[in-house]
């Protein structure tokens, strides 16, 4: 603040502090003419108005918050001046994280003279909570996925950042996928599952397929001989004539619709065969799949939760697919 | 100084005066000196503007009354930022007419939802919240789906960013102001939005928010 508002800020804040103060003095003194209790000459109704003080406990506490007032400025600052506890709420004013962190650092130290509640509160609960989260960091998450108490807390965290898409109960929902059905599409091992929270799944996705395959009776065919590949009945004239287009979509499905995670191929590309469909398995939805192909996104949740919570997260969801 | 007060008691419009002093006082000294305040008006490093088709969402957001139920305002406390992510400060705002920071939360603070779920994601639950969220509360918005943009008044839109962010704008290395938008910006927002539906718009502005401090 230059020091112009410094001064600005100062000068009001005194001044109506003192102007309140005067006031009250005036109010409390009778210059009315009129003995204290006696009437005041006029009366309305046979209501009259009485040369009454002020009340003394009213105009005791407004005394109070006058002097509240400076214990206040002095403990807590005013314009340039922070006060004697050098309290501040947040750090405001940084311009990058990396400038926020170090502000932090600053001041957390006891020789800074500033006392960032917010920091505080963090430096706090980190004392207390994290020496829990080191101790499960520290161990696998196999290890984990057997402990009730760090299942609890994986639990919670999955509640409060996974739900939203993956559902409460983890079975996912349209587009978003099951957890606890042991059909994966990048993998169902602990590291896979880690890495996938960590950096998320942003595949190229599968593209639009209707030009590719000739038009709605391409799209059609390949519908057909798709459905056909978990053993639903269909037209067999339209599924073999799918299954000669079917090679375009062997790239990432396998030569025989197995998925790309049979084939060792971190693509995402779901298996076929299973019956277990992420964005429904009917006709019409199969086919709209293929003419205008799905792009999924798992967004990376390292830099939100940081690498300890992920951890417990994994552990939690590889415990959902373990019997 | 006899019954002085009486003046004011029986004067109504000198007691208005007397009304407005007192109260303007406590603006006076807390929002005023604001307004001269560097650290109010410098932009954070990462601040982007918002792209043509975040704008129009951004209006969107606006429009559809979002603000009434989600704040954009993290708070410095611990309970905040472990579920929503750094606080917010004045640096990522100064671009921002009008601000949507909101003072509701009947939904969760907005402030960093950019990247936290997937386009997808984004479009179910502003269809149809129960889909994805069954406790939802959320009023469904499914005719951002077929309302689609026009573009024409995108361009303006831009020009008047740049209008009111003149003293506010990042600064090259000689130290001049570099506007929000390029002139090709300006002309190319109609094309950039044309035909592209409300629904993508107000995605694209979801994704956006709290990109320059993460």
């Amino acid at each position: 603040m230059s020091s112009f508002w410094n001064i600005w800020v100062w000068v009001l804040t005194l001044g109506s502090l003192v102007g309140c103060f005067l006031l009250l003095r005036m109010c409390l003194k009778n210059f009315a003419g009129v003995e204290e209790g006696e009437s005041m000459g006029h009366s309305f109704d046979g209501i009259e108005e009485l040369n009454n003080p002020l009340p003394k406990w009213w105009s005791t506490f407004f005394l109070l918050t006058i002097v509240w007032a400076f214990g206040y400025i002095a403990l807590y600052g005013l314009g340039n001046w922070t006060g004697l506890l050098g309290w501040k709420s947040s750090n405001q004013g940084i311009l990058n994280l990396a400038e926020s962190k170090a502000k932090t650092l600053e001041y957390l130290s006891k020789d800074s003279g500033v006392l960032v509640q917010y920091d505080r509160e963090v430096a706090a609960a980190d004392a207390k909570f994290g020496p829990i989260f080191e101790a499960y960091a520290a161990r696998s998450i196999e290890d984990l996925a057997t402990d009730d108490e760090a299942l609890k807390v994986g639990q919670r965290l999955f509640i409060q950042n996974c739900a939203q898409c993956h559902g409460s109960d983890a079975h996912g929902t349209t587009g978003f996928p099951n957890l606890t059905d042991k059909d994966w599409l990048y993998g169902g091992t602990p590291e896979v599952i880690k890495e996938t929270i960590m950096n998320g799944r942003i595949a190229s996705g599968m593209m639009a397929w209707e030009g590719a395959l000739g038009g709605d009776q391409g799209v059609k065919e390949v519908a057909a001989y798709v459905i056909s590949l978990s053993g639903r009945s269909v037209d067999p004239e339209l599924a073999k004539a799918g299954k000669a287009k079917f090679a375009l979509c062997a790239g990432c499905h396998g030569p025989d619709g197995q998925g790309s995670l049979a084939l060792g191929m971190p693509m995402g590309a779901p298996n076929l065969t299973d019956n277990v469909w992420l964005y429904g398995g009917s006709k019409r939805v199969i086919e709209e799949s293929i003419r205008n192909g799905r792009a999924g996104v798992m967004p990376p949740w390292k830099d939100i939760l940081g690498e300890e919570k992920v951890h417990l997260i994994s552990a939690y969801v590889y415990s959902l697919s373990q019997d | 100084m006899k019954n002085s007060h009486e003046k004011v008691e029986k004067n109504v419009g000198l007691f208005f005066l007397f009304t407005v002093f007192a109260i303007s006082i406590g603006g006076l000294v807390e929002i005023t000196p604001l307004f001269f305040q560097k650290e109010l008006s410098t932009p954070v490093d990462n601040l982007k503007p918002y792209t043509a088709l975040q704008m129009e969402g951004r209006d969107i957001y606006i429009r559809e009354g979002c603000s009434n139920c989600h704040s954009q305002m993290i708070r410095p406390f611990r309970a905040e930022t472990e579920r929503y992510g750094h606080y917010s400060v004045a640096g990522e705002h100064v671009w921002e007419h009008p601000f949507l920071w909101g003072s509701k939360r009947t939904g969760p603070d907005l402030a960093r939802v950019g990247g936290r779920y997937s386009d997808d994601w984004h479009i179910a639950h502003l269809t149809d919240p129960r889909s994805v969220v069954p406790e939802s509360n959320m009023p469904a918005y499914n005719w951002l789906n077929t309302n689609t943009l026009d573009g024409e008044i995108t361009g303006r839109k831009l020009e008047t960013f740049n209008f009111l962010t003149r003293n506010r704008s990042h600064k090259d290395e000689n130290g001049n102001a570099i506007p929000l938008y390029t002139q090709a910006e300006i002309d190319g927002a109609k094309d950039a939005v044309k035909g592209k539906t409300e629904m993508s718009a107000v995605v694209a502005y979801l994704q956006s928010l709290g990109h320059a401090l993460k």
